[in-house]
């Protein structure tokens, strides 16, 4: 099994608690999956919260997803997609030992990120044109939603920024991974962490699969 | 190690049709169709997420422990919701008659 | 088949507590067994902290009009509920026993991720300095429930540095749980099936599950409460169309998993336990360790018994009370399947025994009353009062804390080296027996005659059963501190203990030298028989690959 000799002769990355590379990895993928559990409940309980809120106040609903950006959403959307793309375009080319490729496509994704934050940016400086930011300085155009409007928007400014924070920590973590890669951290035999986090970004893409059009487009024409 | 290589015509095989079903939705939600304008949104979205899921982060070619996790999330928040609007949606329910 | 050693003294053969020397080897560990002690002194600090608010609710309770204004006192239920809940209870037996024993008991050299187990330990003392410090600051008087709109918006005590430091004490229990799950996936000794894994191990896995699962929903519903209180825009707000039941649905979603978090360890821990003492296999054992992730599923289905009288639906309340029905099945399982262990078994009446027979005991009230607690028609009069603190104080300290007792006095030799002195922890174990049924039985007299909690004062009818009440937890409290005295001595000074003291069955005990090594095990063990082979004639349990 895992005697000292084997112990001795191992691959550099493996950790000494492991037998061998294939249970260190199975480790890190189950998890990895396991913490994007936690991530899909976390979101849950809000998706749970708008569940409720939009089956009691339908009307009012309707009133204020005339102020969602359907535009800009679409393009964030579009936006998130292609980062997925080029995403596991980088775990493809660390498979394969690509190293400029791997940090190329690594850099590209973080740029994306950076875009989809960047419109977010705009969309939010519109809302807080209209003063529809939740708090003291709230005013709504409709004055028989006012009240339930606020709750709709405390709603919609807490998931897409729950989201957005995601986004902020997968920079980072992509910022990281670019590190990494540039200091050949990285072989076809070894790239885990990129593939973890990889299925952590793909997981925040997936979050606003569902949070565009539950925010953005039903209720425009209810 | 980890899985085989996918081509890359298979990803951007994915990432075109991820595209696709978005203009796809947003192109549905302009219409006009009542209750079917969630439904609709929301199956594109299952899809979307499921392609995500299943090719980008390689679910089809994972161990059944993996895949059961991941069916587990979805399901626990299912739960969340399913009760949470059990509760709602018999708020207003009278009072069965005949019963005490 | 040799499961003793010859007597060698503690300090002779290199372990995990001789490996390395100094603060820095402790505070930078990734031994899971250094960070299960790490966690066992802060737990304990916890516990005392907890403790003394407990105190000072009592020494009021003494008489109908209290000492304490009925601010000073809300902020005492409040704080003990939270120190008690969320910086003892849930990390207790998981962090504790299960970090120590869960890699030894699967032979495995370490958890699947050790950073991460240290870095758990360090987000729950970041989380409990920050609660500590809104207590400091003046505390919190919510409840430990912290339900709105009092928490949002009227309460102007420390409602957000306190779920500050529950949301990251939440942290740490999460990555505990994922730990534990990769842990007893991925590494388990060769030949070590679930269905021989020790049930302690199984009873963990469900914990986990209970732990990844359900605290994201609190961790967000907090952020949302903090929110709301911060912007004073919110979603529990009646005022704008805010529903405050919503919170308690989101609250409660993962405070009852929580409880179970709450009870699955120190089940796993006596099943553990009878085997030993009985000398036999845990009859049905299959059954026990379904009944684990079956407690842990369905107790995802239940919380709405804690709404029943907060405005929700007649009929999700029916499905609810109904589904509560349905948990206690597989607790009721575990019952009998531990009683029909020590059926035609040979009990003897170590202390780790005397605690387990009190678990059953007592967690059977405790289970039972949670019954009658389901039941709506019966919980719309008793819902808030003293029966409901009696109901869960009979399966949390009576059930869970003396489980966590028993543990710590069945695996101290292991965890130490040495052993403890017998008759003091007899006498111990006594004592917090009578202590607890003398503090916790009048409580659920006062509640049935309608004692409402929660309550600073209360009328002059209710004084003898709180007197009682209050007596009972003095002496609870005496049989708590006796073991802090007798095991810290028995630490440095107790007897040096042999390799397997209670010639028990399992890897910790028969592979593993006491004290440990820093990696466990001197040679991977392999497993060919089932757990608890008590019956079996001869040992299968080869050493060496």
């Amino acid at each position: 099994m895992a005697d000292s000799q084997s112990i001795l002769a191992h691959a550099p990355e493996l950790q000494h608690h492991f037998d061998d590379s294939a249970q260190q990895f199975e480790s890190s993928t189950l998890g990895m999956w396991i913490f994007l559990v936690t991530e899909i409940m976390f979101f849950g309980g809000m998706f749970g919260a708008y569940t409720v809120y939009r089956n009691l106040y339908p009307e009012a609903f309707a009133s204020t997803s005339r102020f969602m950006n359907v535009t800009v959403g679409a393009i964030n959307t579009g936006v998130l997609i292609f980062s997925s793309f080029t995403m596991v375009m980088a775990v493809r080319s660390a498979q394969l030992g690509r190293k400029k490729a791997l940090i190329a496509f690594l850099f590209l994704t973080l740029l994306l990120g950076c875009v989809f934050l960047g419109l977010k940016y705009v969309e939010y400086h519109e809302k807080w044109l209209d003063h529809h930011i939740p708090g003291s300085g709230f005013q709504y155009e409709d004055s028989r939603y006012v009240r339930q409007a606020q709750v709709l928007f405390f709603l919609y400014f807490a998931m897409t920024g729950m989201h957005a924070v995601h986004m902020v920590v997968g920079v980072g973590l992509l910022t990281t991974l670019i590190v990494m890669a540039a200091r050949n951290r990285f072989s076809s035999a070894w790239f885990t962490p990129v593939e973890m986090i990889g299925l952590y970004w793909h997981f925040v893409d997936v979050v606003w699969i569902f949070l565009f059009p539950l925010l953005y487009l039903i209720g425009h024409t209810t | 190690m980890t899985h085989p290589v996918e081509s890359v015509k298979l990803y951007a095989a994915v990432f075109a049709a991820l595209l696709a079903l978005t203009l796809t939705t947003v192109a549905i939600s302009k219409l006009e169709l009542g209750e079917y304008n969630f439904i609709a949104a929301m199956t594109i979205a299952v899809l979307k997420g499921t392609l995500v899921v299943m090719f980008f982060m390689n679910v089809r070619h994972a161990t059944s422990m993996t895949k059961l996790f991941v069916g587990a999330g979805f399901f626990w928040m299912a739960i969340l919701l399913v009760f949470l609007l059990s509760d709602y949606l018999s708020r207003s329910w009278l009072p069965a008659p005949g019963w005490l | 088949m040799s499961t003793t050693l010859p007597f060698a003294p503690a300090e002779a053969h290199p372990n995990y507590l001789n490996a390395n020397y100094g603060w820095k080897s402790w505070l930078f560990t990734t031994d899971h067994k250094r960070i299960a002690l790490l966690y066992l002194f802060s737990i304990t600090a916890f516990f005392f902290v907890g403790g003394a608010f407990a105190v000072g609710m009592r020494l009021n309770l003494l008489t109908p009009e209290g000492i304490f204004d009925h601010d000073t006192y809300n902020k005492l239920f409040t704080m003990h509920g939270i120190i008690m809940v969320f910086f003892f209870l849930v990390p207790s037996i998981p962090a504790t026993l299960g970090n120590f024993l869960v890699p030894l008991m699967i032979g495995a050299r370490d958890l699947a991720f050790p950073r991460i187990n240290l870095l758990s330990w360090y987000l729950y003392i970041v989380g409990g300095i920050i609660a500590l410090t809104a207590v400091v600051q003046g505390g919190v008087d919510t409840g430990w429930t912290f339900y709105a709109p009092f928490s949002s918006m009227y309460s102007n005590t420390h409602v957000i540095l306190t779920a500050i430091g529950v949301f990251i004490s939440g942290f740490s229990s999460i990555l505990t749980g994922l730990n534990f799950i990769v842990t007893i996936h991925t590494m388990r000794a060769p030949g070590l099936t679930w269905n021989r894994l020790p049930l302690f191990v199984w009873g963990h896995y469900a914990t986990s599950l209970i732990q990844v699962l359900g605290t994201p929903v609190i961790a967000i519903t907090l952020v949302l409460l903090g929110l709301e209180r911060l912007l004073h825009a919110g979603i529990f707000d009646p005022a704008v169309g805010g529903d405050p039941v919503l919170f308690q649905h989101l609250f409660w979603f993962y405070s009852h998993p929580a409880v179970y978090i709450m009870i699955l360890p120190g089940m796993a821990v006596i099943s553990e336990i009878i085997a030993c003492f009985s000398r036999k296999s845990i009859f049905g054992y299959t059954f026990v360790a379904i009944s684990s992730i079956a407690i842990a599923v369905l107790g995802f289905l239940v919380w709405g018994h804690h709404l029943f009288a907060a405005g929700q639906s007649m009929y999700a309340s029916m499905a609810f009370s109904f589904l509560s029905f349905l948990v206690a099945i597989p607790s009721a399982i575990k019952v009998f399947n531990w009683t029909a262990t020590m059926y035609k078994g040979s009990v003897s009446y170590e202390t780790p025994m005397l605690y387990a027979f009190g678990f059953i005991g007592l967690f059977t009230i405790g289970g039972l009353t949670g019954l009658f607690l389901a039941t709506m028609a019966i919980d719309v009069h008793v819902t808030d009062t003293y029966f409901v603190i009696a109901h869960f104080h009979y399966v949390m300290v009576g059930g869970m804390v003396m489980a966590y007792m028993g543990g710590i006095h069945f695996w101290f030799p292991k965890i130490s080296g040495r052993m403890y002195p017998e008759g003091w922890a007899k006498f111990a174990a006594l004592v917090v027996f009578v202590g607890f049924n003398l503090t916790f039985f009048p409580q659920f007299l006062l509640g049935y005659q309608g004692m409402p909690r929660r309550y600073a004062h209360y009328p002059a009818e209710f004084q003898v059963l709180n007197v009682m009440s209050s007596a009972g937890a003095s002496i609870l409290a005496i049989g708590y501190l006796i073991p802090m005295i007798y095991l810290g001595w028995a630490w440095r000074n107790g007897p040096s203990a042999p390799q397997n003291p209670w010639n028990a069955k399992g890897l910790e005990w028969e592979q593993s030298p006491t004290p440990p090594p820093t990696f466990n095990f001197e040679h991977q063990p392999v497993v060919n028989e089932p757990a608890y082979n008590y019956s079996g004639g001869e040992s299968e349990v080869h050493i060496g690959g």
